[in-house]
């Protein structure tokens, strides 16, 4: 792999960039893998490069069925946060955001990694005592957050009204060190590092099919053939359904869509995220200058990748309240993907029925975030066997026990 | 956007005016059930890539409880029915096969 610097730039600037080549390669599939991701998404792409670092497994295959990172990483609003109630879900945001940190230089490509701060505001008593409550389990968790005043939220964003006829801003959880980061180069720097330690990332390559003898994974039908494999991982998010029904299983969760709208450009007013629960709204601004807005999930089963245009409306109501001047701003763009939403609404990383065969999914409305800390639990459950601390709690098991990682109280809709 | 005729008053529904109950037939386990059916009963879903049976109520509306069949890769709504049921009418699961000739049936 040619190493990215501002020396390979000044270079490539001397030879009209002539030099880059591809930052990963496109092989044919082998016939047979050590272990077979199914789904080059975040997660996926993740998991595979962790497995390669931290556990020496390179004999790896990751199978997407349309374009590396053209799901649900391609499709979010990229804020990165570890602000949750419960200590599981604590303990694996908190490391994904702390690999997040390192991850440009880990990976030796800008992911433009932006701890901007993000702040969730509260607007009703209840929030008030809900978020405090969470400050103070952070505390505990290691996690810096803090429950600020009305006054230090209007100083950090100016171009809020907190003064607002329906729902006044009462304070808010800040976390200082949460922010956002370039989806997209997420993907690419992870694939671009997997296929350095000569992983095979096929790309159009759509699962048909799973493999099985004796209650073991034996491999995968594919579009582009047959593949056998010791261990499957399936990291399909929005499909984990389709997947488990393949392999003979069945999950609880459901597929459900969420949307996001992106505005046109305008100059720099807004340094931080903010998450409005209570109304239903998410918005950042990007480096571009356009405002990423994110809402509220369909609450009908859905695979179209396209949701209700009255959630559209509802988010962008409750954003025109809280930001005054973007009434007259323009929307661009507007997409849907298809989030799978568990029961606990925590995600599930865990074995399956079906021997040496791994799920990681039901990330629901919060996968972009947790990328790095589910492909580093993911990783190690995977080369294993066997649970690590960090994905101890995520197992499937737990809808048997009631041992719920109960968080849809303690992050509403933002999840 | 979605549009559902309420099998109680008639009415064609869009979407703000419904609120949906996800998955029908569902078989309701009470006290005494096994793990495994209280599991089932609470948490596990088909969630099917195609024909979908649902509960919505029509809660801006005559406010009852009703089911449909819809198809989750297109969206369209193959007809509505009464909740006062445990399976879906013969008649729309033949029409439904007739649309959806690859579908494996009402299970």
């Amino acid at each position: 792999m040619r190493r990215y610097s501002a020396f390979a730039v000044a270079r490539e600037a001397l030879r009209y960039n002539k030099g880059w080549g591809r930052a990963w390669r496109a092989p044919q599939p082998k016939k047979h893998y050590d272990v077979v991701i199914v789904g080059a998404g975040g997660h996926g792409l993740a998991t595979a490069y962790y497995l390669g670092k931290n556990f020496g497994i390179t004999n790896v295959a990751i199978l997407e069925k349309g374009w590396l990172g053209g799901g649900n990483t391609g499709r979010n609003t990229t804020i990165i946060r570890s602000n949750y109630l419960q200590d599981p879900s604590a303990a694996i945001y908190e490391k994904a955001r702390g690999l997040y940190e390192t991850m440009s230089q880990d990976l030796n490509m800008n992911v433009m990694f932006s701890p901007r701060g993000v702040m969730m505001l509260a607007q009703t008593q209840h929030e008030i005592r809900g978020f405090q409550r969470t400050a103070q389990a952070n505390a505990f968790q290691g996690v810096k957050t803090e429950f600020i005043s009305a006054q230090r939220v209007k100083q950090l964003v100016p171009i809020m009204n907190v003064d607002g006829p329906r729902y006044p801003v009462l304070g808010a959880l800040w976390q200082e060190r949460a922010g956002t980061a370039r989806h997209d180069a997420v993907a690419w720097a992870y694939a671009r590092a997997c296929s350095d330690m000569g992983m095979d990332i096929i790309q159009k390559c759509e699962v048909t099919a799973v493999n099985q003898s004796g209650g073991q994974v034996t491999g995968v039908e594919t579009t582009r053939g047959a593949i056998s494999c010791k261990k499957l991982a399936i990291l399909v998010a929005g499909n984990s359904g389709d997947l488990a029904r393949m392999a003979g299983f069945r999950l609880p969760m459901e597929s459900v869509a969420l949307q996001a709208l992106v505005s046109e450009p305008i100059k720099p007013c807004l340094d931080v995220v903010v998450m409005a629960n209570t109304v239903h709204g998410y918005i950042s601004q990007s480096d571009k200058g356009e405002f990423v807005i994110g809402g509220g999930t369909d609450m009908y089963n859905n695979y179209t990748q396209r949701g209700s245009f009255h959630h559209i409306e509802e988010t962008v109501r409750a954003l025109v309240e809280t930001f005054p001047m973007i009434s007259r701003m323009k929307m661009m763009r507007q997409w849907g993907g298809i989030v799978d939403v568990t029961g606990d609404r925590s995600p599930i990383i865990s074995k399956t029925p079906l021997g040496n065969c791994f799920i990681n999914g039901g990330w629901g409305t919060g996968g972009f975030k947790s990328i790095p800390g589910s492909g580093w639990g993911m990783a190690e459950l995977v080369a294993k066997g066997e649970h690590g601390p960090l994905t101890a709690e995520f197992g499937l098991d737990r809808f048997n026990e009631g041992r719920f990682i109960d968080e849809s109280v303690a992050a509403g809709v933002a999840h | 956007m979605l549009i559902f005729e309420c099998p109680y008053c008639g009415v064609k529904a869009e979407e703000t005016e419904l609120h949906a109950g996800g998955e029908a037939h569902l078989t309701r386990h009470g006290a005494g059930a096994s793990d495994d059916d209280l599991k089932s009963y609470l948490f596990m879903r088909k969630n099917p890539k195609g024909v979908h049976f649902e509960r919505w109520q029509h809660a801006n509306g005559c406010g009852k409880w009703f089911h449909a069949a819809r198809c989750t890769m297109t969206l369209e709504v193959f007809g509505t029915y009464s909740a006062q049921t445990f399976e879906p009418p013969a008649e729309l699961v033949k029409k439904i096969k007739k649309k959806r000739p690859d579908w494996e049936g009402w299970t």
